[in-house]
């Protein structure tokens, strides 16, 4: 549980730390609050050569929440999530998803933005983005681009970002007030990562529902948007019918890993009932 | 005017805090602080570090160890392997089943993680990178994983060195992977009397192999000071002396010039009663480099490489009558105990005290079979906070009263009663030879059944099922009890002995001139607040205040010899001895008291802390004026001083027990489990700080829920281990622990001095049957007989999933 030998960097500014990942190359690695990256370097699975440390970066720390639109600075901690009144009036279910991440004290230091950059299928934030349609900010030595996290994950530890860039922030377009939330997760354990999980997020018009989205963690090499899930659900009563067919939409996409969690079938039984009851749980809140 | 009002005999009791007083824990101040001292905070000058480099098979054939590139590396002074330790004769060592173990892989490694060289360094950094780079080729070969199939006739042979080998040290081996067979009882009787059985039912009860998971890794540092020829080693011993003989029988050093030292150990649970390889591997690295050497395991080390607990396949039968008397049982256990046989139980009972498996029921005749076998698995095979192989045969023998009771279509708590020992039956003799000490088992079962209000329950589950049927909930409810009898403090001298160790256990007293004391004792505190608890049995014996007296362990120097801390034995044995050795003080100090009051011994009386003349308290002696004339006094016919030493061989075991029961509700759905209530009562006989009981039993059923409901230790087709960290390995926190309702019944040894029978494992032992028992309840009426443990969340689901309840 000892590291391999590795410098340490930390940058004041944005343009100074991609400037290091560009003349480090690959060897470089970025790191946010280390919460996922130190335990993989502990366990040699990784092997950094150098670290260039963030939390010096001003520019991607604090929270804005300006009517919908809502940023989230890379470096804001899970905490900080949890704390901010605004942003849990404008959007609650991260707020809820938070607090299922870890425990206090992981959630202290670890950070948004290393949670969403990680490329973890068992973090718990890229399921939430992906059902809130939220866009990743990256500077790079190229400039600044703006990437959907629907195309951002394309397999376990593999994302959009190339490695010389940083993900800077996290935009989001809240849904409109009234909306319905649920992050619904069964782990076995606190500090456990989800057997599966389900991110559910509904507008409703009178008795119909007029947007869903679902987004799914933890049953497949990457976070999945459950597209054909929210589809079953978009324009339904929310009846019976239309949740048993989000929910066999839902199971049909995974493809869970056996692990200490039980075997694929039990894990994809599981999805579907996170999607179950966290459709009932949003309809409940949904004005 | 300085007049005081002399204190009342209850004001000199409560100033005592002797026995019965919850009096706080004198070791949290300093581990509430982080003030601690274990064995990593020694530090030592010229310390250096070794770390190991392991397999990644389970069996394979060692070709070729390529230790170039790690000793070129900065900082790595040295790269030890087999070859080394061969011409020291060390390359194996004993283990306390008479078996031996590879300290480094002799040409095969027989379990994923074995130790295979280790590398000495300047820092633990350049020790880990070292690791990194020494190159070992492996020839891999077929694994035996199943222990149900290590006896086959095409099973490979694991343990070549042992080729050829017929007679064990438990005798005879069948196989070439056969440990021993050890049975007791009588075998054709139980058959016959199962036959004649009106109902006999039959299961197989697996405990899984686990682990005892201590937060603190095993771990030492070891210093040969070359100048005057001596080893010291700090480090992670539930039994310092017993680690100094084996040390000493090994190495060939004089056992004067060994010097073994438990610091504050964190946490034990049976994992750190046996030897590893890297005490000695430290051991000779110090010894030829002339410096200190550290070894601390990181934790997946130990999850995967020192010892393991459980791995248990029993099939258990019972006979009994129609109307529910037990009449006969037998079990037939296959004992995986990995690659070397290293279970630390006492020599003569290679399983242990498994035959406690009658339980607390008055059986009249059993039978109980072991066979153990060599796995392709880390070895070990302790005593996971529980007396040898008691937590088996609870396990054991409570689910197949579960089991019966279904078959018969009795309640289970009934069933109980009906069997339970009686009261007027104490002494009793087991059918497999155990003389229990005393009991009153019904008092503790109608206390446990009317706190709970058991019958309100039974008719609340009632209810349940029908709404269960009715589809109203997907949730199902569960009762579990309980009724366990431990066996604990080994032991008597006659049949208990460690590598030929009597187990005894002893107690060293010196009264400082001004009343204060100091006591040295054989066992090791790893959490159990012997400083605390030992000084409260003294107080009481020899009228000084808990607070005047030190407890000193671990340091064999200055310790008096006994064989540690596991196996509840530290209250049984080394709390007698100290009752004794405080006796023997008080009986100096009457004849002192005696003198000094001019006055017969036999007219003098003990009264708290002093001795009075009988008849004329208020002609008195304190034992602190007493402790002062023992040192200023020319007293005729008594030499100065006031010492004590005692070695307490114990007459017999003890015999706490307890009645426990588990409310839970299951998540048909989801397979998870909300415990809803857990109710335990605790007989530990005589109550020395019930707030310690409180806390040993808090924690011995948080381990029970643990064992329960998640911990596992498994191995897949290919040897390759799972469950060896913290990620999988369910380590219950604040939030999956419910809240305890401890209760107790006092029903006093009569064999132990002050009456105490020990309590620090009963929660383990009767915990996990109480919640297995409850999650095999909530489904029992579906026509579940037995669902194995743990109790996690998919097979829980897949319980439900076969009985058709999942949808
Ligand atoms: C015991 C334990 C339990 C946990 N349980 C959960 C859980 O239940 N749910 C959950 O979601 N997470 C869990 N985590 C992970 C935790 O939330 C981490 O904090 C998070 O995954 C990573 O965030 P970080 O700030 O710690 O990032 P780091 O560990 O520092 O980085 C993670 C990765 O992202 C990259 N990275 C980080 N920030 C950026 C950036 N701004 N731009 C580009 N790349 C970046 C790093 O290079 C690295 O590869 C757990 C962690 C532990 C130790």
């Amino acid at each position: 549980m000892i590291p391999g030998a590795f410098d340490y960097h930390r940058p004041k500014t944005v343009d100074e730390a991609v400037g290091l990942l560009s003349s480090l190359g690959d060897d470089a690695t970025v790191v946010a609050g280390g919460h996922s990256l130190i335990p993989m370097m502990k366990l040699r699975m990784a092997v950094p050569e150098h670290l260039v440390d963030l939390q010096d970066l001003d520019d991607l720390k604090g929270i804005s929440v300006s009517g919908t639109a809502v940023t989230l600075g890379a470096m804001v901690t899970q905490n900080e999530l949890i704390a901010s009144n605004a942003l849990a009036q404008a959007c609650p279910i991260i707020r809820e998803t938070a607090l299922q991440i870890a425990d206090p004290q992981i959630r202290y230091v670890g950070t948004v933005g290393g949670n969403v950059a990680n490329g973890d299928p068992g973090n718990d934030m890229p399921g939430l983005m992906l059902a809130l349609d939220a866009a990743y900010e990256l500077v790079g030595p190229d400039g600044t681009r703006e990437v959907r996290a629907r195309d951002f994950y394309d397999a376990a530890f593999f994302t959009a970002r190339s490695d010389g860039e940083i993900l800077t922030a996290i935009k989001i377009s809240a849904p409109p007030a009234g909306h319905g939330w649920s992050y619904m997760k069964q782990k076995r354990k606190i500090g456990d990562y989800a057997t599966a999980a389900a991110a559910v997020v509904l507008t409703m018009d009178g008795a119909t529902c007029a947007i869903a989205s679902i987004g799914l963690t933890n049953v497949a090499d990457t976070a999945l948007f459950a597209e054909a899930a929210s589809a079953a659900l978009t324009g339904s009563d929310l009846g019976d019918a239309a949740i048993a067919e989000a929910v066999a939409a839902a199971k049909a996409i995974t493809n869970p890993a056996q692990d200490g969690r039980g075997p694929a079938e039990f894990r994809t039984h599981v999805c579907g009932m996170m999607v179950q009851r966290a459709v009932a749980r949003a309809a409940e809140r949904a004005a | 005017m300085n007049e005081q009002s002399t204190p009342t005999s209850a004001e000199r009791v409560e100033k005592l805090q002797g026995l019965g007083s919850s009096r706080k824990r004198v070791e949290d101040v300093r581990f509430t602080q982080g003030k601690g001292n274990y064995v990593d905070d020694i530090k030592l000058p010229g310390m250096l570090f070794g770390d190991f480099v392991r397999s990644p098979y389970g069996h394979a054939r060692v070709k070729k160890i390529d230790a170039e590139a790690a000793l070129a590396a900065p900082g790595v002074l040295a790269v030890i392997t087999a070859e080394d330790l061969k011409p020291l004769n060390l390359h194996y060592m004993p283990t306390l089943a008479g078996d031996v173990q590879a300290v480094l892989a002799d040409e095969k490694v027989l379990f994923q993680n074995q130790e295979v060289a280790f590398v000495v360094a300047e820092d633990r950094y350049a020790a880990a990178d070292g690791v990194e780079l020494v190159e070992v080729e492996y020839e891999g070969l077929p694994v035996v994983v199943d222990a149900f199939k290590a006896m086959d006739d095409d099973a490979p042979v694991l343990r070549e060195d042992l080729e050829g080998k017929t007679e064990g040290a438990h005798g005879p081996r069948k196989h070439h992977n056969h440990i021993f067979h050890w049975e007791v009882g009588d075998q054709a009787g139980t058959e016959k009397a199962l036959e004649e059985a009106d109902v006999v039912v039959e299961e197989l009860i697996t405990y899984p192999r686990s682990h005892p998971s201590p937060i603190e890794t095993c771990g030492c540092v070891a210093s040969m000071d070359k100048v005057n020829g001596k080893l010291t080693i700090w480090g992670t011993f539930q039994a310092p002396h017993a680690v100094r003989t084996v040390a000493s029988l090994i190495t060939n050093i004089a056992e004067h010039n060994i010097r073994i030292v438990s610091p504050d150990i964190g946490g034990g649970f049976g994992n750190k009663v046996g030897v590893y390889p890297g005490y000695i591997c430290a051991a000779v690295a110090s010894i030829v480099t002339g410096q200190p050497v550290k070894w601390i395991e990181d934790k997946i080390e130990n999850l995967t490489a020192t010892a393991f607990a459980r791995d248990y396949h029993m099939t258990g039968k019972i006979g009994a009558t129609k109307d529910g008397r037990i009449t006969a049982l037998s079990c037939n256990v296959l004992a995986d105990h990995g690659a070397f046989d290293a279970c630390a139980d006492p020599t003569k009972f290679p399983a242990g005290f498994f035959s406690i498996c009658t339980g607390s029921y008055d059986i009249p005749i059993a039978y109980a079979g072991v066979d153990g076998v060599y796995t392709n698995k880390a070895p070990g095979g302790v005593a996971y906070r529980c007396s040898f192989r008691v937590t088996e045969a609870a396990y054991m023998i409570e689910r197949m009263v579960d089991v019966l009771a279904r078959k018969l279509d009795m309640d289970p708590a009934e069933l109980r009663t009906k069997n339970l020992i009686k009261k007027e039956q104490f002494p009793y003799t087991s059918a497999l030879g155990w003389e229990y000490d005393s009991g009153d088992y019904q008092t503790a079962m109608t206390k446990a059944l009317e706190t709970v209000g058991y019958t309100a329950l039974r008719e609340e589950q009632a209810a349940n099922r029908k709404a269960f049927e009715a589809g109203e909930t997907r949730s199902l409810m569960g009762i579990g009890v309980a009724f366990f009898t431990e066996i604990v403090g080994a032991g008597p001298v006659k049949n208990c002995d460690i590598l030929g160790l009597g187990m005894f256990d002893s107690c060293e007293i010196r009264i400082h001139p001004t009343g204060s004391a100091i006591a040295r004792l054989g066992t090791i505190s790893q959490g159990q607040g012997h400083a605390t608890t030992f000084a409260q049995i003294l107080a009481s014996e020899i009228g000084i205040p808990a607070e005047d007296i030190t407890i000193e362990e671990g340091d064999t120097d200055t310790a008096p010899y006994g064989l540690g801390t596991y196996g509840s034995r530290s209250t049984p044995v080394a709390g007698a001895a100290t009752a004794m050795a405080g006796r023997k003080i008080r009986a100096k100090a009457q004849m002192i008291a005696a003198y000094l009051l001019e006055v017969h011994d036999n007219d003098l009386e003990w009264d708290i802390d002093r001795f009075q003349v009988k008849g004329n308290p208020e002609r008195s002696k304190t034992m602190k004026e007493i402790a002062f004339a023992s040192y200023n006094q020319a007293i005729p016919g008594l030499e100065p001083g006031l010492e004590a030493v005692s070695y307490y061989d114990p007459p017999n075991m003890t015999y706490p027990y307890g009645a426990y029961i588990c409310v839970l509700d299951v998540d048909v759905d989801t397979g998870v489990i909300d415990v809803r209530r857990f109710y335990a009562l605790d007989d530990c006989g005589t109550r020395i700080n019930p707030m310690i009981i409180e806390g040993q039993v808090h924690g011995g059923l948080t381990e029970a829920l643990a064992i329960s409901m998640g911990q596992e230790i498994t191995y897949d087709e290919t040897g390759n281990v799972h469950g060896g960290s913290l990620l999988d390995f369910f380590l219950p926190t604040a939030v999956e622990t419910p809240v305890w309702e401890t209760d107790h019944t006092e029903t006093p040894s009569p064999h132990h001095p002050i009456g105490a029978k020990g309590v620090g494992e009963s929660p383990n032992v009767g915990g996990v049957p109480a919640f297995s028992n409850a999650v095999n309840d909530a489904f029992a009426h579906f026509g579940l007989t037995h669902t194995g443990m743990p109790h996690d969340h998919w097979r829980v689901w897949k319980t439900a999933q076969g009985l058709g309840l999942t949808g």
